[in-house]
């Protein structure tokens, strides 16, 4: 898959070099070597392709052959500030070309208009951060377009009424309905409510010599074997590298950004496979690392100038990180779902992204989706009825009959930015190659919890209304463990409340731009990713302009 | 002799047919190397390579405890305690201790409780599950399995989870034995799969719009 990608010398100053190969990278690469510019890409995961792809769960609920490795990268965990952390794994992202792309749901829902003015809309929230978006949903409406043309999204464009305005339909129709989708439709819809078929970033048709989806049912968490799952890896690398502008160096674990004393960056510092140290030059550093290591980059490169992390003047990075709330409600059928096979998600609903704080109560919105995520093995440890023994006569039975019987209606929703939630450096625990491990500080703002209590009840009359014959939840938890990793290098216009402009440029560093979940002013609710994208795809025209303007060498 | 499995097939078609070709025709490629390999499966009885044959009887014995036969096979037929050993010398080499150290102290538990017994393999079933009981701590179960994994815990616990995973894994890795388990929870031994899936969505008479008075709020 590496054809015609140049190779770059490290003392050769490219372009641009990007840090991350993910959602946000990948599409950075694919646009900037489009546009004439030569990039490396440096991604500290390996470059495996669908050849390596398999079923093997041992691969990925053991060994973490796609993300983020337990032991070679040590995490720590508090409530806190005030608290010591504890070694806890406390994070999950993907760690390969293509990042956390290449194992996720792959639910593509854009935002709505209210995500990006939220604070104007319902007012301040006491006691957070939460601010409205330097940019609008119409600012971002032709990226999302361009995502779903250019990266693959299966969807119905005008099925919810809830949507957002768009300026195209989905280049392709949504994919077969599951058997828990039609569940959810006909209970949603005698409820009055509005379920409609889920935007997915899976083809349901083959399209730019990829194969549609074969529903083969190893999908959240594995990578796609035939590519139709559009992660950058399947889609924006292959054409960052047919561009012949741009490497992908793959096992290259950046930790740190180079600054000279007028505040430029001049590269990014790398281990390679064997541990050996390169500086890749570069006229420009765009990080793409996701809202844990982008962070945590940044953290890692204080120098004179920035004694507090690179681009740190503000005191905010890795602070105001939002996880999305939410949980799952489960439910048990007469008849077999089947929904083993195939895709995670075939119906959503929206009725509730926009709650009325003065009617409910509490700050927030989210969405419904109803999915069968699990795997025979994962499902064996988390899919059943509280109760069930866990080994034994009794449990083999409930395994029999409830694996083909089971659904779930997973409840997104909104998370509260609040300045104690962070990303940071740990003061004692060091990873595999002697840096600072990260240590997540989290502890949700109770009305992150009310709204996910209040969904899990709308879930549960969902499941009453569709004559589900047993159903349970557990009331929502404060998390202590992180996936969607959002918010934590904000972008804005005031520099003391935020780490980007809204071109995503550093306040602070004239050529460093950063783009990913760590750009976000506010959680969205629930699926990220397509946001993230759009935003790339933005950021990369920004970037161009700039450029060819003359404004970012020096 | 090199298995005609699902990856070397493809890989093969891969390199003499071409990338384009194998995309368009993946669907099918996919279930006839499924099919291939399921007809072409020998079963020689593997050798242990962590296990003593007498290690292994009492484990074999366990696992069947945790996933017994009844009417339909449990760990036992779907072979799990190869799985085991075999991940013992690969992916979960750190359980080794855990093991190792476990054995004996079962031993030892079983001899407190029923002083006749020698052997876990030899108890009466009652018996058998009366000692793996005292073993069985209550652990903290994740309530959203995202992934399950193993932390620092019990013989009985790594045991257990390694039994599950023996019975319902892929039948390609090493487990799973001719699709036992995935036969016991009504999952398909096939590489892909066409809608319609399941009882609900056979008659489904596809989407329809919403009626014009249920418009936006």
């Amino acid at each position: 898959m590496t054809v015609d990608q140049p190779h770059y010398k490290t003392s050769d100053e490219v372009d641009f070099v990007i840090v991350g190969s993910g959602a946000a990278g990948g599409i950075l690469a694919k646009e900037l070597s489009t546009n004439g510019f030569r990039v490396v890409v440096l991604e500290q995961g390996p470059y495996l392709t669908e050849a390596d792809f398999s079923h093997n769960e041992i691969e990925i609920l053991v060994q973490d052959k796609l993300t983020n490795h337990p032991k070679l990268q040590p995490n720590t965990f508090r409530k806190t500030p005030d608290e010591k952390a504890k070694p806890q794994r406390a994070l999950v992202y993907g760690r390969c070309v293509g990042g956390t792309s290449v194992h996720f749901t792959a639910n593509f829902w854009r935002f709505h208009e209210i995500d990006f003015i939220e604070r104007s809309k319902v007012g301040p929230v006491a006691g957070t951060g939460l601010m409205d978006w330097p940019i609008t949903y119409s600012d971002l409406e032709p990226y999302y377009t361009k995502v779903e043309w250019e990266i693959g999204v299966s969807g119905l464009a005008g099925a919810s009424p809830f949507d957002p305005p768009r300026s195209k339909p989905y280049p392709m129709p949504p994919l077969p309905v599951k058997s828990s989708g039609v569940i959810f439709e006909r209970a949603a819809r005698k409820l009055g409510w509005h379920p409609f078929p889920a935007p997915m970033a899976i083809l349901s048709q083959p399209r730019a010599g990829r194969s549609a989806c074969v529903n083969c049912g190893f999908c959240l968490g594995f990578g796609c074997e035939v590519g139709a799952k559009s992660s950058s890896l399947a889609t924006a690398i292959r054409m960052a590298e047919r561009t012949g502008r741009c490497e992908i160096r793959p096992d290259s674990y950046v930790h740190r950004i180079e600054a000279d004393a007028n505040s430029r960056a001049t590269g990014a510092v790398y281990f390679d496979e064997k541990r050996n140290t390169h500086l890749q030059k570069a006229k420009a550093v765009v990080v793409c690392a996701n809202g844990a290591e982008t962070p945590r980059l940044l953290l890692l490169s204080a120098n004179k100038q920035f004694p507090n992390g690179l681009a740190n003047s503000s005191g905010i990075v890795g602070k105001y990180l939002m996880l999305n709330s939410g949980g799952v409600v489960t439910a048990q059928f007469e008849n077999p779902l089947n929904d083993y096979k195939g895709f995670a998600v075939s119906r959503v609903l929206h009725d509730f992204y926009e709650l009325d704080p003065q009617k409910v109560g509490f700050y927030g919105g989210g969405g419904l989706d109803a999915r069968f995520d699990f795997t025979p093995i994962s499902f064996a440890f988390g899919g059943l009825p509280p109760g069930v023994p866990r080994w034994g006569q009794d449990f083999k039975a409930a395994l029999a009959h409830d694996f083909n019987r089971t659904m779930e209606i997973f409840c997104h929703g909104t998370s509260l930015p609040l300045e104690n939630n962070s990303f940071s450096l740990d003061p004692d625990l060091k990873d595999a190659w002697g840096l600072p491990a990260l240590r997540l500080t989290y502890k949700d703002h109770p009305d992150d919890l009310k709204l996910g209590n209040w969904m899990f009840a709308r879930a549960h009359e969902l499941f009453d209304a569709a004559g589900a014959h047993k159903k349970w939840s557990f009331p929502a938890r404060e998390q202590q463990f992180a996936v969607h990793l959002l918010g934590s290098c904000r972008m804005g216009n005031d520099p003391k409340t935020s780490v980007i402009n809204s071109d995503h440029r550093a306040h602070d560093v004239k050529n460093l731009f950063l783009c990913d979940g760590s750009s976000l002013v506010t959680s969205g609710r629930g699926q990220p990713t397509m946001t993230i994208e759009a935003l790339a795809f933005r950021a990369a025209d920004r970037i161009t302009a700039l450029a060819k303007r003359g404004e970012i060498s020096a | 002799m090199i298995e005609l499995n699902r990856r070397n097939f493809l890989l093969r078609a891969g390199t003499s047919l071409g990338a384009a070709w194998v995309t368009t025709n993946w669907p099918a490629l996919l279930s006839a190397a499924t099919h291939a390999h399921n007809a072409a499966r020998a079963t020689p009885p593997p050798k242990y390579e962590f296990f003593t044959p007498a290690e292994a009887a009492e484990i074999e014995a366990i696992t069947a405890r945790i996933i017994p036969t009844d009417d339909t096979p449990g760990a036992r037929e779907a072979g799990v305690v190869y799985f085991i050993d075999r991940g013992l010398a690969t992916f979960a080499v750190d359980d080794q201790k855990t093991y190792r150290e476990g054995l004996p102290e079962l031993q030892a538990r079983l001899r407190e409780m029923f002083p006749s017994g020698s052997k876990f393999s030899s108890l009466a079933t009652e018996q058998q599950d009366a000692v793996l009981h005292s073993f069985d701590e209550e652990s903290d179960t994740p309530r959203r399995a995202f992934r399950a994994r193993p932390g620092a815990q019990s013989f009985f616990e790594t045991l257990r989870q390694h039994t599950i995973a023996g019975f319902l894994i892929d039948p390609e890795y090493g487990g799973n034995h001719d699709g036992v388990g995935w036969k016991v929870i009504g999952r398909e031994r096939e590489h892909m799969f066409q809608a319609p899936f399941g009882y609900y969505d056979k008659d489904y008479s596809g989407w329809q719009p919403v009626a014009k008075e249920a418009e936006k709020k």
